[in-house]
This record gives structure tokens, C-alpha cells and sequence, in this order.
């Protein structure tokens, strides 16, 4: 089996063991191109059918054309879709100018938090890789969150031999990573190889494009001319530029992610 | 696509602590320029800010507590390529308290290489780690000797370590790959031979990856199913092939069932992806002929080469747990998909993972000790032995909410595994008394022909000529293993008695294997019963010649060909 093939099946296998073996499932659904791999694997994974909803963390700063897509993709898949905002965050108008750490963890972290208990649900697929940042490359397949959502990352389960981490106490979540061994270029050239449909926002308009996807007033575009999927591949193949560069919240200190995600941050 | 065809291999970089391992991977990737524009830039500034010297391993050791202390705590993976194949290369740490995720980065490898320092020789986490790569089955191993500048590139120090390490792999039954002399700091024989080493004629780094060889593909189908679903008129059979090869029309048993039916055809969501077949590793849905009530757990086979179906099973393990393993306790064993409450009943073999050094048996295994042990489940699953079949032939303990320990299944125990024994009230005794065996010259071991039935019992005649043995009309069968004592009297089952209420009565006394008894008094009996109840690996050689004779009641022909079964 070549390496996307191979890719694509442990990525079914672990949507098939979270939906056997969790409770209450969701899939947090950012509009991005990893999430959206992720509805096209839980497609395959269960013959045509999603027995699971779809969840989007609208943080109210989104970039305006996310939602516009968000809502055309949930109503032509047919989609039960979950939107939740923290609205006492931003009635108290939050946002990056109290602080970017400060603004994440409101409108993402606390947000998703509030959706999680308010649905009580079990297991949060989420589309984190390995190769985006160090924090998350330390990962589990199966990663439990405590009753407020903390990560104790100094002190992960084994994990071996396709056995995740499916006992724990009441009230603790598990995060399912099916997409943890999947590099930024795996998901372009499978989403190439599939013909899967992305937000237009990945593609070159006047010379940028963005190349990863989050609030507006925290993520840049880069130079670039890829107007198609395959253009996307060929410059990727070459670039040494780091894919969330473009993302403000990862470079306000050494370690803001590890410290984001410590507290319940996807 | 664009790297059709290329090969993928999976490598986890073990080792004691500081010996080098993220400076290794480290090297290599910003070496061969794998690293992504300001990576090395980035280290160098989160050096600056927090007041530390550069070190290349920060590029996988991404965690504040790594850095600032200068190990590695979790296991990551980056991908990496050379010219002859793409690589998942997986860090694992090397510190005692961290094996549990030592563990869980090798045990996704396929092949390891095992870092030692030059100066400091093999040490403890080396021989453990050495140890785990052997139990989770990982066959091929390298050795990198590290820092090879502290120690002026010294060919004897390398030398040295390399035999050493050589015998200790070998020991485990391991095969040891390419020993390479470096210097990861230094960056000397990394991607090309070194000029400080112009003594070593063996590969540089690189040249010792591309030489590593992928896993061949087991035969023989192995699909455990992970769940059945009825989302709409299709009735899906879900899980991924593990082993073999699997296609529409093939005939297939679902065990533990034991059902036979036939693939009526694969699932699929998108007409692309419809298929006839499917070959290992691939996750698939199977619709079958007959419906029969299927579940998660159950495994589909060929008809003919069955997985074994078994509530009792010997197996080796390790233990991560920080409440030790002990006997009589109950835990949930997960093998591929099944489940089952588990026991575990006897505890042999208990050695330090490092040292092997044996402990004496205390009816439990602390954390970082292996053990041989013989497992009891609540129900019958279907396993294989795990030098058969490697996915339905390890399995994870679970104590609690942990997974703590791993294991791998030496042999299914039961009826089918163990010969006919005998069973009569609450007395069970496991024996292959009339059983066939044969030398196979194939693996050079010997067998045992044919498969079991139900046990006898009191007043079943036994079969006292078969072709590789013949014994008398009576004789008494001592079964240590269980304890128990089985009197023949004219070619039938007399009784079974406790091996403690046993009296030797001058009849011939052979043990569970059909072997006899070097024993012509009672005096000798009491010493032989004394001796063979305490047999270990280690005494067993020493009391088997003291106590057995082989040739008394049996002989071992070659192949199996004369057998009439």
C-alpha cells in the first residue's frame, strides 16, 4: 500500500474504534482543510453515513467567508451541525486586542469547554498533526482531558498496538487525533488524489493565499501563486516555510501552544 | 500521485538517557535539510530567552520541561526522506521513569536503532530498551555508538561496545543490524564516511537507514472486526486487515463462532474506492453471505488456517503500571478487538528488563519487570501465537482506567493447544501423554501432529499405542504443572488424585509429556516430585537429565509424514 493508502486506512480504523468504544461523539469542524479531510475520512469510514455531528467553535472572529462556506457545505452534506460562540465573551468584547493568549482561551478554549459539557460528549474528534507544532507533536491517538479540560502531557498513557486510551472516570473527555501521523503535504496530495472540495481561501488571489485558516485579525497570507490544489503540492514540495507562520497566537512566547492546549486548547 | 510506490519505513531511535538519541534524529534531519526555514533559528532563540545552550534535540524535544531539563519525556515522530525510501523516524526517551512512552513510540516501529555512548558504554535503559524492542517484536536492530569525539574516535572503545551490545542483542534472539561509529555533534559519519574514522569499512548513518529492510506481509488472513454496521440496508462487517489477503467469493470461518461462510462482496462509500479484494493493513467492510450474529471482537479467517480459540493462554509481558501486576487480581485483556476479563494464575520467569537478571517468584510483577505468565479469561477469544500471527498475538492488560502492561501470546493454553488431557470432578490435568510428536526439519523443533479433544475422564479407554509411543496396560501420569496425579489400569482411567495425596506404588510414573520417570522407589519419587515441582529455565536442563528419560515410552521420528491422521 502506497503511503497515502496506508495514511487513510489508520485514520478509518481510529474513527471506527472512537465511534465503537466513546459515548457522546462529535467532530470539531474548523472549515480548514484538515477537518475537512476528516469528514471525507469519516465518510469512508462509515459507508456514506456521519453518526456523528459536526462542530464548529465560532469564535465571532472568523474570517467572513469561513461561514458563508460553513454554511453551504453543512446544508448540501446534509450535516448536523453544532455552532457555539462563548456570547458573555464576546458581549464583554473580547478580542486580540485584550491579548491574544487571553482571546484563544476565551473564544476557543472556554467556548469549546462550555460546548463539550453542554452536549456531554465523550469524544472530540479534532484534525491536529504532529508536524504543526511541538505540543502537539507529542500527542496521543486517544488523549483524555480531565473534568476541566486539562492535558497533564508530563504524564500521558501508553498507547500501543491500536489499544487507545477508551477507560476513564466520569466527566473526562477523550481528544481523537485521527489525522496526529498525517503531514501538511500528506493532506494536500490526498486531497489531490481525491478530488476533495476546500474553501477557495487556500488559493492564490492577487499573489497570497492563506495557507492555514483561523481568525481574521490573527492570521496572515503568504506570497504565493498556487490557484490549484495541484499548484498548492508543487509549492509545498519545495517550501521550507513553516505552515502556521502566519499564525499569531503560536509566536507570542516560547511555548504558548504547550500552554493553549495545557488548558483544554485544540 | 506523486510518490506512488515509494516505500514508507518506521524507525524508533531507543537508548539510555543523554546518550544522544533527539541529537541523533536531530542531526539528521537538519543535515539531510528536512527542517522547515527558522527552525534551527527558532531553537536558538528559545535558547537565548531562557538562558540555555543550543542543542540540536530541542527540535523534537518541544516540551518546556524537555528543554529546560534536557531529556526527553514523550515519544514523538517527523518524516524524513533519502533517496531510496521516505522515513517516519519516532524519538523515544530514554529515562527509567519515561519507558511507558518509550513503549509507545517503538511499538508503531519497524526497525530500531539503538543509540549507546562511546564514553559511557552500555548502560541500564540500553539492555532494557534492547529488551522491549525483542518483546514487542520488533526483529532488526542497528547500534549507533554516539559521541565517538569524547572519545578521540577511538576504534577499539567502538569495538568494544559493539561486541558487547552484538552478544546482548543475540541473547535476546534479536538480529543485529549495521553497528555505526558517530558523532551527531560533530555530524561525523552521519551522511557520508567519516575521515576521523577511516578505520571503520561498515556504512555511515544514512547508508545504515536505506540497508534496514521492511517487515515481509504475514500470510493468512486475519481480520478482526471492529464493529457491525446497519446504517441502511447493507448489513458491514468493519475492521482492518491485519494479515493476509481477502477477497470477494473466498470462504472464511468467524471465530470464536467458528461460523463458516462466504464474502459476498466489499463496501464502499465511493464507486472509486468499490474493490474486490483486499490486502493487509487495509481498513474495509465485508458483506457476507449467511448473516449470522456477528460482533466486535470476532476474527474472519481462511476456513483452513483458523486462529486458535482459547480462554487460557501463556504469554510473555511487561508490566508499565505502577501498582504491581499480581496474581488472582482481575484485569481486562485487550487482544486486536476482543476483550475479556483476565486473570492471571502463575507467574514464572520474573526477571529485571535490564539486567535479566531472574527474581525469585513472588506472585506479582512490578513496574519495568517481565515475566512469563500463564492468563485465565472470563470467556473464549480467538488468538494466535504471536510468532505466527503478530496482530491477533499480542494483547494489552488493563488495571483500572490504565493500559498497564503489554504482552505477547507464546502459546494458546485449552483443549485444542494442549494435547487430551484429563479431567474428572474439579481435578483438570493438561497433558500430551498421547499425543503424536514429530522432528520437524523444517524449523529444526519438534511438534506435536493432530489437535485435542474433549479431556478423558474416568473410565475412558486411553490410546496406549500410537506410532511415536507405546506405554503399559497400567502406569500413573504426574502432571506438575497442575498438581495432579492420573492412574491407568488396564488401558482406562482409573482416577485422578492431587499429586500430594499421590502414593508411588512401583508402577511405571511418566510426566505430562509422556516421558518417563528415572524413579524405582518411593524414596526417589519423593525427591523427583520435590525436584521437578521447582523446575526453572534455569535448573530445568539439570533436572530434566537427573529425573527423565526421553526414550522409555517414546521416540521422535523425522517429518511427519508418517503420521496416519
Amino acid at each position: 500500500m502506497d503511503h497515502l493508502r496506508s495514511l487513510e486506512a489508520q485514520s478509518v480504523f481510529i474513527l471506527r474504534e472512537a465511534y465503537a468504544k466513546l459515548g457522546r461523539l462529535g467532530l470539531l469542524w474548523s472549515i480548514g482543510k484538515d477537518s475537512t479531510v476528516l469528514l471525507w475520512l469519516a465518510k469512508k469510514a462509515f459507508f456514506g453515513h456521519c453518526p456523528f455531528p459536526f462542530i464548529h467553535v465560532d469564535t465571532g472572529h472568523k474570517i467572513q467567508d469561513m461561514i458563508a462556506y460553513r454554511d453551504r457545505v453543512a446544508a448540501e452534506l446534509g450535516l448536523e451541525l453544532i455552532v457555539h460562540r462563548n456570547e458573555v465573551a464576546l458581549a464583554g468584547g473580547m478580542g486580540p486586542d485584550r491579548g491574544r493568549l487571553a482571546c484563544c482561551g476565551a473564544l476557543k478554549t472556554e467556548a469549546l469547554a462550555e460546548m463539550t459539557r453542554k452536549h456531554g460528549f465523550e469524544g472530540l474528534i479534532v484534525g491536529v498533526r504532529r508536524d504543526e507544532e511541538g505540543s502537539r507533536s507529542k500527542e496521543r491517538v486517544f488523549s483524555e482531558r480531565d473534568g476541566d479540560d486539562g492535558w497533564d502531557y508530563a504524564n500521558q498513557p501508553p498507547e500501543l498496538w491500536g489499544q487507545f486510551k477508551t477507560d476513564f472516570p466520569k466527566g473526562h473527555h477523550i481528544r481523537v487525533h485521527p489525522l496526529l501521523e498525517w503531514s501538511e503535504l500528506d493532506i494536500w496530495r490526498y486531497i489531490e488524489a481525491e478530488g476533495i472540495p476546500v474553501i477557495g481561501l487556500y488559493f492564490s488571489r492577487d499573489g497570497e493565499r492563506y495557507r492555514s485558516l483561523g481568525c481574521a485579525p490573527c492570521t496572515g497570507r503568504i506570497r504565493s501563486g498556487a490557484m490549484t490544489v495541484r499548484e498548492i503540492v508543487a509549492e509545498l514540495e519545495v517550501t521550507r516555510t513553516r505552515e502556521r507562520a502566519g499564525r499569531a497566537q503560536d509566536q507570542e512566547d516560547a511555548y504558548a501552544m504547550q500552554k493553549l492546549r495545557r488548558d483544554g486548547y485544540m | 500521485m506523486a510518490d506512488e510506490g515509494r516505500q514508507t519505513l518506521r524507525l524508533v531511535v531507543t537508548g539510555h538517557v543523554d546518550h544522544g538519541k533527539s541529537t541523533v534524529i536531530g542531526r539528521l534531519l537538519h543535515d539531510t535539510g528536512s527542517l522547515p526555514e527558522g527552525a534551527v533559528e527558532r531553537i536558538r532563540r528559545v535558547s537565548a530567552e531562557t538562558g540555555q545552550p543550543f542543542e540540536l534535540a530541542f527540535l523534537l524535544d518541544a516540551f518546556e520541561e524537555e528543554r529546560r531539563q534536557g531529556i526527553t519525556i514523550d515519544t514523538t515522530q517527523l518524516q524524513f526522506r533519502t533517496a531510496r525510501r521516505d522515513y517516519v523516524i519516532i524519538d523515544a526517551p530514554g529515562h527509567k521513569q519515561f519507558l511507558k512512552n518509550m513503549i509507545s513510540g517503538a511499538s508503531g516501529a519497524e526497525a530500531a536503532f539503538l543509540v549507546v555512548d562511546a564514553r559511557r558504554g552500555v548502560e541500564e535503559q540500553s539492555r532494557r530498551h534492547a529488551h522491549m524492542l525483542a518483546l514487542l517484536g520488533i526483529g532488526q536492530v542497528g547500534l549507533l555508538v554516539n559521541k565517538m569525539d569524547l572519545v578521540g574516535y577511538d576504534r577499539a572503545a567502538f569495538e568494544a561496545i559493539s561486541r558487547e551490545m552484538g552478544l546482548f542483542l543475540g541473547s535476546l534472539g534479536l538480529r543485529a543490524g549495521a553497528s555505526v561509529p558517530l558523532s551527531a555533534l560533530e555530524g561525523e559519519n552521519v551522511l557520508r564516511p567519516s575521515p576521523r574514522m577511516p578505520w571503520h569499512k561498515g556504512p555511515s548513518l544514512v547508508a545504515a537507514l536505506d540497508g534496514l529492510e521492511k517487515d515481509r506481509e504475514e500470510e493468512g488472513l486475519r481480520l478482526p472486526i471492529q464493529d457491525v454496521y446497519k446504517f441502511d440496508d447493507r448489513r458491514i462487517l468493519a475492521g482492518r486487515v491485519e494479515a493476509g489477503r481477502v477477497k470477494a467469493g473466498d470462504r472464511v470461518l468467524i471465530s470464536p463462532g467458528g461460523k463458516e461462510t462466504r464474502v459476498a462482496s466489499l463496501a464502499a462509500w465511493l464507486p472509486g474506492d468499490q474493490r474486490d479484494r483486499a490486502g493487509t493493513g487495509e481498513s474495509v467492510g465485508l458483506m457476507v453471505e449467511d448473516e449470522f450474529f456477528n460482533r466486535r471482537g470476532e476474527v474472519v479467517s481462511g476456513p483452513d488456517d483458523p486462529p486458535a480459540v482459547a480462554d487460557r493462554l501463556k504469554a510473555s509481558i511487561f508490566w508499565m503500571g505502577r501498582r504491581p501486576l499480581e496474581t488472582g487480581r482481575r484485569y481486562r485483556l485487550r487482544l486486536a478487538t476482543s476483550e475479556a476479563e483476565a486473570t492471571v494464575e502463575e507467574i514464572g520467569g520474573l526477571m529485571d528488563s535490564s539486567s535479566l537478571a531472574p527474581i525469585p517468584a513472588r506472585g506479582r510483577v512490578g513496574p519495568d519487570e517481565v515475566a512469563e505468565v500463564e492468563i485465565a479469561l472470563d470467556r473464549k477469544i480467538a488468538l494466535d501465537p504471536f510468532s505466527r500471527h503478530k496482530a491477533t498475538g499480542r494483547f494489552v492488560l488493563v488495571d483500572g482506567f490504565d493500559v498497564a502492561g503489554g504482552g505477547i501470546v507464546t502459546a494458546a493454553l485449552g483443549e485444542a493447544a494442549e494435547g487430551r488431557g484429563f479431567a474428572h470432578g474439579r481435578l483438570r490435568a493438561r497433558c500430551e501423554v498421547f499425543e503424536e510428536y514429530y522432528y520437524s526439519l523444517g524449523d529444526l523443533s519438534v511438534r506435536k501432529a493432530g489437535d485435542g479433544r474433549r479431556p478423558f475422564t474416568v473410565g475412558d479407554p486411553v490410546p496406549l499405542r500410537g506410532q511415536s509411543y507405546g506405554f503399559p496396560e497400567s502406569f500413573d501420569i504426574a502432571v506438575f504443572r497442575d498438581l495432579v496425579a492420573v492412574l491407568i489400569r488396564g488401558g482406562q482411567v482409573a482416577a485422578l488424585v492431587p499429586l500430594a495425596d499421590y502414593v508411588y506404588g512401583g508402577l511405571p510414573v511418566v510426566n505430562g509429556r509422556g516421558f518417563g520417570l528415572l524413579v524405582n522407589s518411593p524414596e526417589e519419587w519423593a525427591r523427583a516430585r520435590a525436584d521437578l515441582s521447582a523446575m526453572t529455565p534455569e535448573n530445568e536442563a539439570r533436572l530434566a537429565r537427573r529425573w527423565l528419560d526421553f526414550n522409555a515410552f517414546r521416540h521422535i521420528p523425522i517429518g511427519l509424514a508418517d503420521f496416519d491422521i
